[in-house]
Order: C-alpha cells, then sequence, then structure tokens
C-alpha cells in the first residue's frame, strides 16, 4: 500500500542533500566571493598573503559556486552596441584601389591611363582612356579577386567587376559582404572584451545578439557613459601620406584623398591621402612614454610587414611629412628625417598622462573594425542596488512566514510536512541556479516569492484531495495514496502549463525578464519534485512509525 | 482546530446566471478595451525610448524646480514625478525624470544625459543620480513586436497543450479566459495609467500561466466528474466540480496573494508596478477560470461519454485529438 521503494528513498534524500548542499555558499556570500576573487587572483600570479588568507576563509572541500546578481541587484553599466557593419566596406575597397592601380599599370599601353574616380562608399570606380581596352583590364582586375570559403557560397569571389562605357566598377559581392560583417562582429567582440578585460573588472558580460549586436553588462562601473568611454572609441590609428595641409575647412581634397582636421591645432586642416601606408592593426605593441622633451606621449611598434611597409616607405619619402591619424583627426604630422627601419616609432601630441595610458591600452587591444551605436544604455546605482536587495530580503522573508504559518493553520502537521518541503525547495532553486550559474534580478526575486506561493499549490492540491478521500471514508492509508494518485494529473497539467509560459518567457525575454523566467521555471520544477516526492517520503515515514487509524488533514 | 476558508462541502450555483456572468465578463473587457484604445497605455522607455534619471537627494523634491532647471535645454517632452516608498529613509527624495527620444537620433546620446544631470546639480548640489536608463527608438520598437509575440506565442502554444489533454471546447475556454485576463489586466494599466515596461510582459505571461493552472485544475476535476456522472446535465457537473476545488482555490490564491503582498508592501517601488500586476492577474485568473473558463465550456458543450475511447471516431476531430 503506502510505500515507496528504498532506493527511490535514498535517491529522494540524496537529491535535497545535494541541492542545499550547493546552495549553501550563498548563506556566506561575501566570504566566498572574496574566496573566489582571491583563487583567480593567485592563478594569475598575484599570490600575496592577502589573498592566500583570503582563499583560506572558505574551505576548498566546500562548494564555492554562488548565484551571480544582476545589474538591478549589483550596480554597474548596461550597454547594447549595433556594430555599424557596412562602415569596413569602404575601408575595404579604399584598401583596394592602390592594389588595383599597381595591376593596371603595366597594361597601360592596351588601356591607356587610369584615373580614380568619385563613387560611393562601397565601390571603387576607375576610368581608363582607351575603352577598347576595358576587357584586359576587367581580366586583370577580376584575377586580384580572392575566392572566399563560406558554406553557401563556394565558388564566389570577394569582389564583383563590372564595367559601364569607360568605367570600371569594383563592388564588394553579396557573399563577401555577409563574411565581412560576421568577420567585423566577432572582431568587434573580440576587441570590446579585451579592453573591459585590460580595465579588469569583474565577471563581465559580453554577448553577441541577433546578427550585428552586442550586449555588453558590466557589474560595479560607476556609469554607462564611463563604459561607453571605454569601449565606444574605435581607435582607429591609420599613417597616411600627406598630401598637404591648410586652414579652409571646405577645401576640395581632390579623388582619393581626404581632408581632416587636427586634432590639437585649431582651424589647421590636413589633406592625406585616404589608403594608409600601414594602419594600427599591424601593431604589436604600445606603452605609454614621454617624448624628449618630457611630455606624455605613446611608444609602439609594429609587427614584421608592419615594419616592411613602414621602413620602405619612410625610406622613398625622406623629407616629407606623414601623418598619424586617429579616428579622422591628425594626431601629428611629422617630417620623414630619416629612414626608420625598425618598425617602431613614437606618438606626440597634447597628450596627458591618463590620455596617453588610455590611448596605449586602445591601440595594445586593437582598433575596433567598425563603429559602434548605442541603442540602449542603463546604469544602475549600487546604493539602488543595495536597497532592492534589502527590500526583495525582507519582502521575501516575511513572504516566507506568512505561508508557513498559512499553512501550519490551514493543515496542522501536514502543513508542516508542506512547509519542510517549501524550505527544502528554496534551498534547491538557489542550490541549481548556483550549478547553472544562473543571475537573479529583481524580478528573479519575485519569481522567488511567486514560486513560494505557487509551491504550496501542489501540496493544497494533494491535501484538498486527501481530505475529501477521507470523506468516504476508507483507511487513511488508503486516502492518502488516493490522494496522491488523482491529485497527479491536476499537479502535472498546471505545472506544465505555467512552464510552457516560462520557457517562452525566457526564450523571448532579455535581461531581467529572462531572470524571472529563469528562477520561475526552476522554482515549477522544484516545487513538483518536492510536492510529488519530499512531502509523500515524509509523509509516508510518519505513517510508518505512528501507524495512525484515524488521521485529520 | 484548523483554518477553513471555505467550508466543506459547499453547493453554491455558481450557473444560475451564467449568461448574466459571461455578459459581465464581455462588458468589462469591452470597458478595459475602451479605456485602452481612448487613453492607450503609459509605455515606459523600453517601448517607446527615452531616457528616465532616478534622482536621490537630501532636500525635498520640488518638481517645479526641476521642471524649470531642465526646461531650459529643450528637450522636448519632460515628465517629472516623485516617488514614495514607505521602506525610504528621511534623506531619501526620489523623483523619476523621463525625457521623450530626441528627434533623429538613433542611438543614445550622452549629451542629453550629462545635460540634464547639469542643471540638476546647480538645483541640487548633493543630487544623486542613482540609476540612469536610455532605449534608442529602434529597440524600443523592437521589443514591443516581441512582447505581443511572446504573449500571442504562450496563449497559442497553451492553446495546443489543452487541446491534446483535453478536447478543443475545453482549449477555447481556457484561452477566452487568458484573453480575458490579458485584455483586463491591459485595461487597468491604461485606466490607472501605470507605467507599461517590460517587467509588465513578464507579468502579463506569469499571469497567463497562474490563471492557466486554476482553470486547469478545474477542468481536471470537471474530466473526471464528466465519467463519474454520466447522466447529470452539465451545468450540474460543472458545478460540482468547481465547489469540489473551491477549497483548494481559495487556499492557493490566499497563499500567492500573501507572497504578493508582501512585495508589494515591502519589496520597494521599483518592482511595485510588476507586482501589482500579478496582484491583480491572480484576483482576476481565480475568477476568470470560474466564470468564463467553466461558463464558456457550458455555452460550447462538450462530449459526454468519456468511457468509450472511440467515442469521437466520426467527428471531424478524431484524427487531431491525442
Amino acid at each position: 500500500m503506502l510505500q515507496i521503494a528504498l532506493w527511490k528513498r535514498i535517491t529522494i534524500l540524496l537529491t535535497c542533500v545535494i541541492g542545499l548542499w550547493l546552495a549553501m555558499p550563498n548563506i556566506f556570500y561575501t566570504t566566498v566571493e572574496r574566496h573566489n576573487d582571491a583563487i583567480q587572483a593567485i592563478e594569475l600570479g598575484a599570490a600575496t598573503p592577502e589573498n592566500l588568507a583570503q582563499r583560506a576563509e572558505w574551505p576548498e572541500w566546500m562548494p564555492s559556486g554562488l548565484v551571480n546578481l544582476g545589474l538591478d541587484l549589483r550596480g554597474g553599466a548596461h550597454l547594447l552596441a549595433e556594430v555599424k557593419v557596412s562602415d569596413v566596406y569602404a575601408s575595404r575597397m579604399e584598401a583596394y584601389w592602390p592594389e588595383i592601380r599597381d595591376a593596371l599599370r603595366p597594361e597601360r599601353a592596351t588601356i591607356g591611363t587610369i584615373r580614380l574616380q568619385p563613387s560611393p562608399s562601397d565601390e571603387v570606380h576607375v576610368r581608363i582612356s582607351q575603352p577598347e581596352g576595358m576587357p584586359r583590364a576587367l581580366e586583370i582586375v577580376r584575377g586580384l579577386a580572392q575566392p572566399i570559403q563560406t558554406l553557401t557560397g563556394i565558388g564566389t569571389n570577394d569582389i564583383e567587376v563590372r564595367a559601364e562605357g569607360d568605367l570600371l566598377i569594383v563592388t564588394l559581392s553579396e557573399a563577401e559582404k555577409l563574411a565581412s560583417d560576421e568577420r567585423t562582429v566577432l572582431q568587434s567582440l573580440e576587441i570590446i572584451r579585451r579592453r573591459i578585460d585590460e580595465v579588469g573588472t569583474r565577471e563581465p558580460t559580453i554577448q553577441r545578439q541577433g546578427s550585428d549586436r552586442i550586449l555588453i553588462q558590466v557589474p560595479g562601473i560607476g556609469s554607462a557613459a564611463e563604459l561607453k568611454e571605454i569601449i565606444g572609441t574605435t581607435a582607429q590609428l591609420t599613417f597616411n601620406p600627406v598630401v598637404s595641409r591648410g586652414s579652409d575647412a571646405n577645401a576640395a581634397p581632390g579623388i582619393g584623398n581626404e581632408l581632416v582636421p587636427s586634432l590639437d591645432e585649431a582651424g589647421v586642416f590636413y589633406t592625406i591621402e585616404s589608403a594608409p601606408v600601414v594602419t594600427g592593426e599591424e601593431l604589436v605593441d604600445a606603452q605609454p612614454a614621454f617624448d624628449q622633451n618630457g611630455r606624455p606621449a605613446v611608444n609602439f611598434r609594429f609587427n614584421t610587414s608592419g615594419a616592411r611597409k613602414f621602413g620602405d616607405y619612410t625610406a622613398e619619402n625622406i623629407g616629407s611629412p606623414f601623418a598619424i591619424v586617429l579616428d579622422d583627426e591628425v594626431v601629428s604630422a611629422p617630417t620623414i628625417q630619416s629612414h626608420i627601419p625598425g618598425g617602431s616609432g613614437i606618438i606626440t601630441g597634447q597628450f596627458t598622462v591618463e590620455e596617453s595610458t588610455n590611448l596605449a591600452v586602445l591601440l595594445r587591444a586593437g582598433a575596433l573594425p567598425a563603429g559602434l551605436e548605442f541603442l540602449e544604455e542603463r546604469t544602475i546605482g549600487p546604493e539602488l542596488g543595495q536597497d532592492s536587495i534589502d527590500a526583495g530580503k525582507i519582502a521575501t522573508v516575511v513572504a516566507f512566514v506568512a505561508v508557513l504559518v498559512f499553512m501550519l493553520l490551514s493543515y496542522g502537521l501536514f502543513g508542516v510536512f508542506a512547509n519542510v518541503a517549501l524550505i527544502v525547495n528554496i534551498g534547491l532553486i538557489f542550490g541549481l541556479l548556483s550549478v547553472i550559474g544562473g543571475t537573479l534580478t529583481l524580478p528573479g526575486i519575485a519569481g522567488i516569492v511567486l514560486t513560494v506561493g505557487m509551491a504550496v499549490d501542489a501540496n493544497v492540491l494533494i491535501f484538498e484531495r486527501i481530505r475529501e478521500e477521507l470523506k468516504t471514508s476508507k483507511g487513511p492509508a488508503r486516502a492518502i495514496e488516493l490522494g496522491y494518485e488523482k491529485a497527479l494529473s491536476a499537479i502535472l497539467d498546471a505545472n506544465i502549463t505555467t512552464f510552457i509560459t516560462a520557457v517562452i518567457l525566457f526564450a523571448m525575454g532579455s535581461g531581467p525578464v529572462r531572470g524571472f523566467a529563469i528562477t520561475l521555471g526552476l522554482g515549477i520544477m522544484t516545487s513538483v519534485f518536492t510536492a510529488i516526492f519530499v512531502t509523500r517520503l515524509l509523509i509516508i515515514i510518519w505513517f510508518e512509525r505512528k501507524r495512525p487509524k484515524k488521521i485529520e488533514v | 482546530m484548523r483554518l477553513r476558508l471555505v467550508k466543506q462541502n459547499t453547493k453554491f450555483d455558481f450557473f444560475k446566471r451564467w449568461k448574466l456572468w459571461l455578459g459581465i465578463s464581455g462588458l468589462m473587457m469591452v470597458v478595459a478595451f475602451t479605456s485602452f484604445m481612448l487613453q492607450g497605455l503609459n509605455f515606459g522607455i523600453d517601448f517607446r525610448g527615452g531616457t528616465t534619471i532616478r534622482t536621490e537627494s537630501p532636500m525635498p523634491v520640488d518638481i517645479g524646480v526641476y521642471r524649470d532647471a531642465i526646461a531650459q535645454l529643450e528637450l522636448g517632452d519632460v515628465s517629472i514625478t516623485e516617488v514614495f516608498d514607505p521602506t525610504f529613509g528621511p534623506e531619501q527624495n526620489v523623483a523619476m525624470i523621463r525625457i521623450q527620444a530626441q528627434d533623429g537620433e538613433e542611438a543614445v546620446s550622452v549629451n542629453v544625459i550629462t545635460q540634464v544631470e547639469a542643471v540638476l546639480k546647480t538645483v541640487r548640489p548633493n543630487i544623486t543620480f542613482v540609476s540612469v536608463e536610455s532605449v534608442g527608438p529602434k529597440v524600443s520598437g523592437e521589443l514591443i513586436q516581441t512582447a505581443i509575440i511572446a504573449v500571442v506565442l504562450a496563449i497559442g502554444a497553451v492553446l495546443v497543450y489543452i487541446w491534446l489533454r483535453f478536447e478543443w471546447q475545453f482549449a477555447a475556454g481556457a484561452v477566452l479566459a487568458l484573453v480575458h485576463d490579458v485584455i483586463l489586466t491591459i485595461g487597468i494599466f491604461s485606466e490607472l495609467q501605470i507605467r507599461f515596461d517590460l517587467a509588465i510582459i513578464a507579468a502579463l505571461l506569469t499571469i497567463v500561466g497562474y490563471s492557466l493552472n486554476d482553470t486547469v485544475v478545474v477542468f481536471d476535476r470537471v474530466r473526471e466528474n464528466l465519467r463519474k456522472y454520466k447522466k447529470r446535465p452539465l451545468d450540474e457537473v460543472l458545478n460540482i466540480s468547481i465547489n469540489e476545488t473551491l477549497s483548494r482555490t481559495f487556499m492557493t490564491s490566499v497563499t500567492t496573494l500573501l507572497a504578493l503582498i508582501s512585495l508589494f508592501v515591502l519589496g520597494g517601488d521599483v518592482i511595485r508596478g510588476f507586482v501589482f500586476a500579478m496582484i491583480w492577474g491572480v484576483i482576476v485568473g481565480t475568477y476568470s477560470s470560474i466564470f468564463v473558463a467553466s461558463a464558456a465550456l457550458l455555452y460550447l458543450g462538450v462530449k459526454r461519454d468519456w468511457s468509450k475511447p472511440d467515442a469521437n471516431a466520426g467527428n471531424q476531430y478524431a484524427n487531431i485529438d491525442a
């Protein structure tokens, strides 16, 4: 009759014990957090006595997984950025022009002179003076195309070349655009991650969202504006040949050139060649330093190919100026004094020490391949987070106590069983959250409170059913058994439907809503488990000992 | 002596005036919908873009002074409300400032935020900005879309599940009850002009889940009793089922409400709107599982013979029924 096999009993008990064991670190949150931080620091080589002492504060053999606190509880900044993937097309095409020029030059006999024409930013237009030579020109330029490997576009090339009269038009192929977008986003993701790591904050979340968006959440940072300063700067460093220097903001730069303002000197504009000699991508190192006059500056070093290009260019152009351009502003435009073979140099400008340090960090982490547009930003102050935690704690405790008392009053001893199950239930939720590294948000706390209210539902269903069965004057053992049996379908149906909505919330929601869906979903699973198995086990153990002739539910 | 919310063996007749109840429910839905059409929802920045700044200052909030300070920036529609909460200390004077999305700006502008912060600092030197949130119009448009899809998907998924587990009439009744709850919740948010943001969508979906929970428990019992009392008329069977589950319905509603009310009073103002939606949902959901879902079932009628597995072999749903 009223029996559970021994192995089932052990499994149920073990599940509860393991769950509660895993939940335990959360009771000693700050200690465990210090312990975990210390371990991380020691792994990175900072084995200071202080770190070692903090590590020892929490025993090694205890679990140390914690529930992450969401931004709304801990405070910090949240940004949703869109990568402007099409930015890259322009610079790709710009870089193609010297290549096209160099490839066509030897064929001047058949195609005549070549001239770069104004064009949309993602195309290159080249005019040739002998249109008869166009087939040859097309052939040569098509020869420059690189095949790209994608799942769908096997055999497609990165550029498409066509002719319109005497105009040769080079564009990126659709497949290449897709591939380029993908690369741009992944690269941006990586660079943002590196930049944030350089600043060294705890547990940042940097995630891709959709095709071209990046979600960045950094706990503990002062404001979203601060975060933007770190990641929002493109830090696009290029070294371009200087054509001329002037003070006219509207001067026509000429085709293939562009006009950029000076960073320090107001009203000064440089006309530079758009195609850079070397870009910041070829930098291997950048360090804050001081120039010979003791002003803050940044030392940099190129990789081998960058060093060769830079060396060759400086050797050929001694006496002419070249511009160091950072994010479309000329930082400085020194004149090349001599051949610079080593591939290292110094950027001077009117920097403060802080600016030079920041610039070095940005250069080291690499330039963002494309601009970022911020679609969403949120800053939550740590005080507000703490207030929310405090309020949430009090509310949860009060809700908990109210439900416990209410259940006790309504169901007596059976209410006590349900209450034990409820406490185990909360423990299991926290245990599971710690294991999966879930994040607790403010709506998440609401989800737990709601679970407290709803978790008793399954028990209520069972107890009410037992009451009904008792009325038909079967024996108590039979009534309990029937109660569980008949209530099961209602419990399952009711919880599965709620679980469906939790899953949809999780899939569709973001941020705090997702946190709510996680606690709600986990809460449903644990509450079904505790109601069906834990209270049943408790009741059966009690029943075996007492063998009551009559029970009151 | 046990606490009993509902007497044993109640015999309320819930369906004496079931057409009246359906009518009242329908009327309430119309009222809620009209309010929504006339007033619209007080959308938070999640759904219409813009910036909210939460300020805290030891000096009392003076909305007029704040407004004058911000007006010089010409930022368009600016709303300022003072926030009261029993959990605040005497030195905590909190205000919420909401600024509309600036024309022609997709991205969130740092400028606007720093300007507002600067002018407020001039009138209240030790003001702090405990939270600043900005959402661009592009994202907010998408958020609305996702939210609507989420609610529709949830209702659809549930419809399918109940259909598989019960009969289509049950599914129709349950979904009608859900639509009723969602519309009434949206209605009260538009009537009271409570801020409607992303968290409220989560609340709406929870209401869907909760109301369903209730409806399914009643339906489960109806199914059982249909097998037990084959000869009784449907309204009697429904009445018996609801009376039998009444005690449970109240117990669960009360425990859930106990938990929610403690969160409403003590949980701080940040989630109060969210908790309010849930409290309302629990009440409306409990009502609807009896007076909308079951009444709809009575209206639609239902297959009576559950003993033979092939009873519906001849009807049009024979192939779909699980």
